[in-house]
């Protein structure tokens, strides 16, 4: 039951973002595209509960875990950082700066 | 159990946080808010997840972060907006990567067939996803060569790599274990089609890979979701892969070819075009500059070129002095221009370019006919008229921007050499086309200065 439910959620998710993203200016298609990446770091998550599973855990399974939280926090940090500084520089006559 | 209550409250609200981000960020106005918004889901996200009793042991995971918000600081601190290309490419990678070791350490949990198969598919999309974007960013630092490399046999070659990773991916689900020699098969034989499938694909197809990449980062992360039985990785993870692909359905679009033509093809080895004889008319920039002060309307057609002659910046300048001088003065961009979707864009308003002046190819070809002249820098197959005449040309039917329309257009081009296709382009003969030789920077800095005096 439980893989059905998912399955519902990652279905009605793909149909939101098509529908999201299906009318976006060429203008900025750069920004969009790292700013969903930043958001692809969402396995950020699944990195944490991996790496802070405790004593518990085997060694192998901890050191895997904090490579994918070094990996993902560089995704989450620096796209997020990366997408705004682009659209910083997007500007229209007459705003300020 | 209130634990488990609570954090899918706090994974719902981020979740919402992720959808309004996104929708926001389709429009330049909002754009900024947007990104921001969804920043706020993804901390919204990490908070909660951190606070959950599932997190026994924090040091290990400060390490990590502290790692990642160091150098993720300091790239996107530090990166030029002409190497954004390999910047993205590079966060694609990452975040693949992260999905794949987050099913890797999934396997040390209780593994039901479900799981396991979970497993193997964010182990294959994170790896491909990793390799993948490790080879692009190499093509596009030129760290290796940007041209595809075809070579006989490779498809007999990937077809023997699918099969024995479908084999591995098998044996492993029918035995799932974090030790099983079928996972390190699995996860090196995804790494390795995921080198092959980006090699045989050339510089000017980049911005499909990209994007094509970027969805499979999503789409890496859904798997992990599943993994994991983690709502928010599915949600945030599907979100993604849909934008990624309709990112990529543009490209190919803006193409004229299909996704598989695309990553399977190699380029510019089937037809060989018409061949073009003709005259070329050169012009001094001295020249050029006459012409440029006389016109009522200019259109600046940019390619790649302008990215790798740094020409921005210039151009920008040129650009408002021209319309101190009263002339219209717009930005002509074609959606595959550069190595990435949107490249041009971004470069242009790096320099200052107001983003109402770019114009998109649809919008500006009805009018092209009554534009003075059109300046092409450092583009060539997006403004190649054989795409419309020529039915033995590679790039027969891509939509171009119909230059040659103009009244008069100004080709500013390192030398007569053909664009990445490797076929001729007819504009340069046409009897309305005058070529400005040269490096594009210093043939725009000769026309400021000219300008000026």
């Amino acid at each position: 039951m439980e893989a059905i439910l998912l399955g519902l959620i990652l279905l009605l998710s793909i149909f939101l973002g098509f529908e999201l993203i299906s009318k976006v200016p060429a203008t900025i298609h750069t920004p969009l595209m790292s700013g969903a990446n930043a958001i692809s770091g969402i396995t950020l998550v699944g990195a944490l509960l991996a790496a802070g599973a405790g004593a518990a855990s085997p060694r192998l399974a901890i050191l895997l875990g904090v490579i994918a939280v070094a990996f993902a926090t560089i995704n989450v940090v620096g796209g997020y950082l990366v997408t705004d500084r682009m659209l910083g520089m997007f500007k229209k006559r007459g705003d300020n700066g | 159990m209130l634990d488990h209550l609570y954090i899918n409250a706090a994974y719902i609200v981020a979740a919402a946080f992720f959808i309004f981000g996104l929708k926001l960020l389709g429009k330049p106005v909002t754009a900024r808010k947007g990104n921001l918004f969804s920043a706020v889901g993804m901390l919204i996200a990490i908070i909660a997840t951190l606070l959950s009793n599932q997190i026994l042991d924090w040091n290990w995971i400060l390490l990590g972060v502290a790692i990642g918000i160091v150098i993720g600081v300091a790239a996107s601190r530090l990166i030029a907006m002409t190497a954004m290309p390999e910047m993205v490419a590079v966060f694609n990678g990452l975040g693949g990567g992260a999905s794949l070791l987050v099913g890797w350490v999934a396997l040390f949990g209780t593994v039901n067939l479900f799981v396991a198969i979970t497993v193997v598919l964010s182990i294959l999309i994170g790896g491909m996803t990793f390799s993948g974007s490790a080879i692009a960013w190499g093509k596009l630092s030129e760290a290796i060569t940007s041209r595809a490399l075809v070579f006989a046999g490779q498809r007999f070659v990937n077809s023997g790599i699918l099969i024995a990773l479908i084999t591995c991916a098998v044996m492993f689900v029918l035995e799932p274990a974090h030790n099983s020699p079928y996972l390190y098969a699995v996860i090196g034989l995804a790494c390795l089609l995921g080198i092959m499938a980006v090699i045989p694909i050339g510089g000017a197809d980049m911005p499909v890979v990209i994007s094509l990449l970027n969805s499979y980062s999503g789409l890496a992360a859904c798997a992990a979701g599943f993994a994991i039985n983690n709502v928010i990785l599915i949600v945030a993870g599907s979100l993604v892969g849909a934008a990624g692909f309709i990112l990529t359905n543009v490209m190919c679009k803006a193409m004229n070819r299909s996704l598989p033509n695309v990553l399977f093809s190699g380029f510019g080895a089937a037809k060989a075009a018409t061949e073009v004889d003709g005259e070329v008319h050169p012009i001094s920039a001295e020249d050029a500059t006459l012409i440029l002060e006389a016109a009522s309307s200019v259109a600046f057609v940019p390619g790649y070129g302008m990215a790798v002659a740094q020409a921005q910046h210039v151009l920008c300048e040129l650009g408002e002095l021209l319309e101190s001088n009263g002339t219209e003065v717009s930005y002509a961009i074609h959606p595959v221009a550069g190595r990435m979707p949107g490249h041009m864009n971004v470069l242009l308003a790096e320099a200052n370019v107001s983003y109402d002046q770019l114009i998109e190819m649809d919008d500006i070809n009805p009018r092209l006919d009554s534009i003075d002249v059109a300046v092409v820098i450092g583009a060539n197959d997006v403004v190649n008229p054989a795409a419309r005449t020529d039915e033995n040309s590679p790039i027969y039917g891509m939509p171009i921007i119909n230059v040659d329309e103009a009244k008069t257009v100004f080709v500013l081009k390192r030398t007569m050499a053909s664009g990445f296709a490797g076929i001729d382009n007819p504009l340069f003969f046409g009897s309305n086309t005058r070529m400005l030789f040269g490096d594009a920077k210093t043939s725009i800095s000769a026309m400021i200065s000219e300008f000026k005096t």
